[in-house]
């Protein structure tokens, strides 16, 4: 059996983002499966996240683990000053395998460059948030039957919005294209523009949001706008008013196409979208369980093959 | 034969000669060599006439030779510098310095949340394009031009 730790959506193969989504979907089938029966799940939350957490430990209780952790970084040891690496060690003596969330960026590679058992990157700082990338590439591919050749419509904060970005890295394998819907302050970065170039990825970019843009589209992606990103509150206001999806603006939208958002959301999806059958973001976070138990088995060496029987 | 810019520090017998040191980057070059901790006998020249560029400095190492991973360490400060080994006063070999594809604890991470910034643990650096001199942090995957980098 070969641990491997999963901390950067860039280091995915197409074969093995195609793999892990082939082994979630075997866990929504069936989602309670006891193969990790006797291991220990250790949850590291330097940061608080409580979806993401619930969503790890959901994935472990479900593979038959046993789960300890803090939530909390200011009751443990590394606010005494302990550093990353010795926590890790420590945490390593009692865990079969580490989930972290931490504020700095890298941690978790460090950590498994460190740690003897392997490490799952739960978000490290504006940095990665992988396994978000990876229930957001299964709820795709769930809801359009594939990931090739689609229009992927990313709605709102494309400047600051780690989902996205890491979301534009995934698809480089699986020929898309883009549209980029953002207010001027908040457009897509030059870098990543840069990065579709040499990836020959298609984008497309507008600051209107209105039906007309959008009738082509198969995937929705939208984010939330940040208040604190502003400088100019009254900017804020308006930009915020601007990017709201109302269900009226779905009616002459493709009858494949499918709203996602990584959640929470604030205002930028109205309420009367979520009974509308396009919307997708509350399957879209019970999809995230899969995923993580998908996850949690390969890096602990478990292949699809062992879950099948 | 010697030209008379070389003439401007006294010959080595035997050693290395880097030539073509930025001025501006003359002691970050010393110091990333480490050559305050060597014995040997040592000419560091400095603000020396050079056709090339304007000003350059020059340093003369006796009785050593470095190895490619040494010297490559300071291609991030000086990219066109020229290394002549001598021996027993003739130049016997001619090299110009490479950037390695990696580079370990020799540039400080830009991002102030890079967790190279807040554990004691060396940096790592991946050259992404050895021209622009462009490198990309192995842990916060931030990337950094030439301009923007600071030598630990």
């Amino acid at each position: 059996m070969k641990k491997e730790s999963f901390v950067s959506i860039a280091e995915l193969s197409k074969d093995k983002i195609l793999y892990l989504l082939e082994m979630s979907k075997e866990f929504e089938k069936t989602p309670n499966r006891k193969i990790l029966d006797g291991k220990i799940v250790a949850t590291l939350f330097f940061e608080p996240s409580t979806r993401t957490r619930l969503s790890f430990e959901t994935a472990a209780n479900r593979l038959g683990a046993r789960v300890i952790g803090f939530t909390d970084p200011k009751a443990t040891s590394s606010s005494k000053g302990e550093t990353l690496k010795d926590t890790v060690l420590m945490v390593s003596n009692y865990a079969d395998i580490i989930v972290m969330r931490h504020y700095l960026e890298g941690a978790p590679k460090y950590a498994s460059e460190k740690a003897p058992v392997p490490i799952i990157n739960a978000g490290d700082g504006a940095n990665q948030h992988p396994s978000q990338t990876m229930l957001d590439l299964y709820s795709i591919q769930k809801t359009q039957g594939t990931l090739e050749n689609l229009n992927i419509f990313l709605v709102g904060d494309l400047k600051y919005g780690r989902t996205v970005h890491s979301l534009l890295m995934a698809m480089r394998h699986f020929n898309p294209t883009f549209h980029f819907i953002a207010p001027d302050e908040l457009k897509m970065p030059e870098e990543y523009k840069l990065y579709c170039k040499k990836n020959n990825i298609r984008y497309v970019e507008h600051t209107e949001f209105t039906d007309q843009i959008i009738a082509d589209a198969d995937i929705l992606y939208m984010t939330r706008i940040q208040k604190e990103r502003f400088t100019d509150l009254m900017e804020y206001e308006h930009v915020k008013n601007s990017y709201v999806l109302r269900n009226a603006m779905l009616a002459n939208t493709r009858s494949n196409l499918r709203v996602l958002h990584p959640l929470p959301r604030v205002n930028e999806i109205d309420h009367d979208v979520d009974s509308n059958p396009k919307a997708c973001y509350f399957q879209q976070a019970l999809n995230g369980v899969y995923v993580r138990q998908a996850i949690i088995c390969d890096t602990l060496g478990l292949s699809l093959e062992t879950i099948k029987d | 034969m010697h030209t008379k810019q070389e003439l401007q520090v006294a010959a080595l017998e035997n050693g290395t000669v880097i030539d073509h040191i930025p001025c501006e980057n003359l002691f970050t070059v010393v110091s990333l060599l480490q050559l305050e901790k060597m014995h040997s006998n040592i000419t560091i020249g400095f603000n020396l006439d050079s056709k090339v560029l304007g000003k350059k400095g020059i340093i003369k190492i006796a009785n050593k030779i470095f190895s490619d991973d040494e010297i490559n360490r300071i291609a991030v400060v000086a990219p066109n510098v020229k290394l002549n080994i001598i021996d027993n006063y003739q130049v016997i070999e001619k090299k110009w310095v490479e950037l390695p594809d990696e580079l370990l604890g020799i540039v400080k991470c830009n991002n102030p949340k890079c967790i190279t910034n807040n554990e004691p643990m060396p940096t790592k650096f991946h050259v992404i394009n050895h021209k622009e001199c462009l490198v990309k942090c192995h842990y916060c995957e931030k990337e950094q031009t030439r301009e923007e980098i600071t030598i630990l």
